[in-house]
């Protein structure tokens, strides 16, 4: 016995183990993140998305996975099969890695390194190489139509992005993913409202880097077929499907983290409002509760069997973890991840909801946002952002104020670009 | 530190072994490709598809991927001095005055340029 927690006690193997944990639940997270957006895109249109895998439809995505793995393999004549293999998994290690560096809990991370927030941005580029190999290696007009697009927008918004990012960074004077979460709870303010500009960049710039409406300009269905994946069929697909949906989570977290606090609580230096530490058990009770609401109105046939059976056991799961969380110690352990996942998910059904509401840009109008607009509004709002640290130091003026005033004149030259480009 | 770095190794690992894994256990799975008729064709919307698709393609990308590596660079050369910004003061101010102004006027220059039109 001492010997396995010996084993375990060594900072590799709990290293491999947060990997294998993270990992898992990111591939999780991105499989119901398909799931949920079929369910929201079908409710904002007045649908009901998959119904009939499981209770309201919660097994789709296993199912759609199965399918894909059963697929058979096509690859296209003329097409270069190395780079045709490597695109795929280049794309999934790009999007999935950078998730070593964010930190999901106080004490939980995969690591933390002084140069966090570089190395994520440098290893989520990498991305664009995988789109870019992938529509090449297709021999075919569409793919790499599709990746050329894809890699023009990916590369001008990523301009953008990273002039965004170097304005949170300007305020929390460090590159550690966990040390900018620190620095927000030290100065008791969410970079957000520090900087509003930067944190609209970012948030415009993450849907365009994700290749989501209104930005979906490579897999614009109706020109470009599905664009750089066009001929990739079976798992193969699936892979750059899982991958697209880990940015999507990636850039939330990179947001979550530089600009809403990361895992901190709303208002954490704010004491009477301790009781918001209660919100999971909250949100756990409501999912429990619904469910049985649910068990009890479903059609009793014995066809409906086994999802009822399994929506009751989703119940109890709920009221047992919520029953669980009420337990102090286990209480105060849950709060940095539920708060940075709740963050994490309002984010992506802002996402899934851009989609259900916005109609696509053309693509000069796209390249036009990014260049004539997303740009030099990154870089103007860098300067102010610097212009308000200095009046803070050197004047001694208050810092929330000098920023405001930086955040006011930025918004100045928005005004004078936008009217400028019209 | 250095040691910090070895679970991202690790992560990336996992990472790619996981489409090779994945991929080859598919294959275990699924029928064989048979190549009949159309199916291993090019996808061109159902017509069958005209010559090589690695012609020429519009320059305005490689436009973009030039003006990309400008800025990108100018970007993460900015970084360290975020990091370092408290410390550096107005003279990092100044500094980096400088440093934007030289991109804001080549940015002025391609604006005027036409570089930025896409059309």
């Amino acid at each position: 016995m001492t010997t396995l927690l010996e084993i375990l006690d060594q900072p590799l193997v709990l290293a491999l183990i947060r990997v294998l944990i993270v990992f898992t639940a990111l591939s999780l997270i991105v499989a119901y993140l398909v799931y949920a957006e079929r369910k929201i895109l079908a409710h904002i249109q007045v649908r009901l998305g998959p119904m009939r895998v499981g209770p309201h439809g919660l097994l789709q995505p296993i199912a759609d996975g199965l399918k894909l793995l059963l697929k058979e393999d096509i690859i296209p004549e003329g097409a270069d099969r190395a780079v045709f293999w490597l695109a795929p998994a280049i794309t999934v290690l790009a999007s999935f890695t950078a998730f070593s560096l964010i930190p999901f809990a106080d004490n939980f991370y995969v690591t933390d390194v002084n140069v966090g927030l570089l190395f994520v941005i440098a290893i989520s580029s990498l991305g664009v190489l995988g789109i870019i190999l992938g529509g090449w290696a297709s021999n075919s007009h569409y793919p790499l139509l599709g990746a050329l697009r894809s890699t023009a927008q990916l590369v001008s918004y990523e301009v953008a992005l990273s002039f965004a990012l170097i304005s949170a960074i300007l305020l929390a004077g460090t590159l550690s993913m966990n040390g900018i979460v620190k620095a927000q709870l030290q100065q008791g303010v969410w970079f957000a409202f520090m900087q509003p500009v930067a944190f609209f960049i970012l948030f415009v710039a993450a849907i365009a880097e994700t290749n989501r409406n209104p930005f979906d300009l490579p897999e614009a269905e109706s020109e470009l077929v599905a664009g750089f994946h066009t001929e990739y069929s079976g798992f193969r697909f699936s892979l750059f499907f899982l991958a697209e949906y880990a940015a999507m989570v990636l850039v939330s977290s990179i947001a979550v983290t530089l600009f809403l606090g990361g895992w901190l609580r709303p208002f954490p230096n704010v004491e009477w409002l301790g009781f918001l530490r209660f919100a999971p058990v909250v949100v756990f009770g409501a999912a429990g509760t619904w469910c049985f609401l649910r068990f009890f109105r479903f059609p009793t046939g014995r066809e409906w069997f086994w999802q009822r059976l399994m929506l009751f056991a989703l119940g109890a799961g709920a009221a047992a973890a919520a029953l669980g969380l009420l337990y102090p110690p286990v209480l105060v352990a849950s709060q940095g991840a539920f708060w940075f996942l709740a963050k994490v998910f309002l984010f992506l059904y802002a996402f899934i909801w851009f989609r259900g509401t916005f109609p696509r840009y053309r693509f000069d109008q796209l390249m036009r946002l990014g260049w004539h607009f997303m740009i030099p509004l990154a870089i103007v709002n860098v300067i102010f952002c610097g212009v308000g640290l200095v009046l803070s130091w050197e004047l001694g003026w208050n810092r929330s104020l000098s920023l405001l005033l930086a955040s006011g004149a930025t918004l100045l030259v928005a005004a004078w670009l936008a009217r400028e480009r019209s | 530190m250095p040691e910090n770095y070895v679970p991202i190794l690790m992560f990336g690992v996992i990472a790619f072994l996981f489409p090779v894994v994945t991929l080859w256990f598919a294959s275990l799975l699924r029928p064989d490709s048979r190549d009949v008729g159309f199916r291993r064709k090019p996808y061109e919307c159902g017509v069958p598809p005209e010559g090589d698709a690695r012609g020429r393609f519009g320059v305005r990308f490689y436009i973009i991927a030039i003006l990309f590596v400008i800025f990108d660079v100018e970007t993460i050369f900015l970084f360290p001095w975020a990091v370092q910004y408290k410390a550096l003061g107005l003279f990092g101010l100044v500094e980096m005055l400088v440093f934007l102004g030289i991109l804001i006027v080549g940015y002025i220059w391609l604006y005027k340029k036409g570089a930025l039109e896409w059309v």
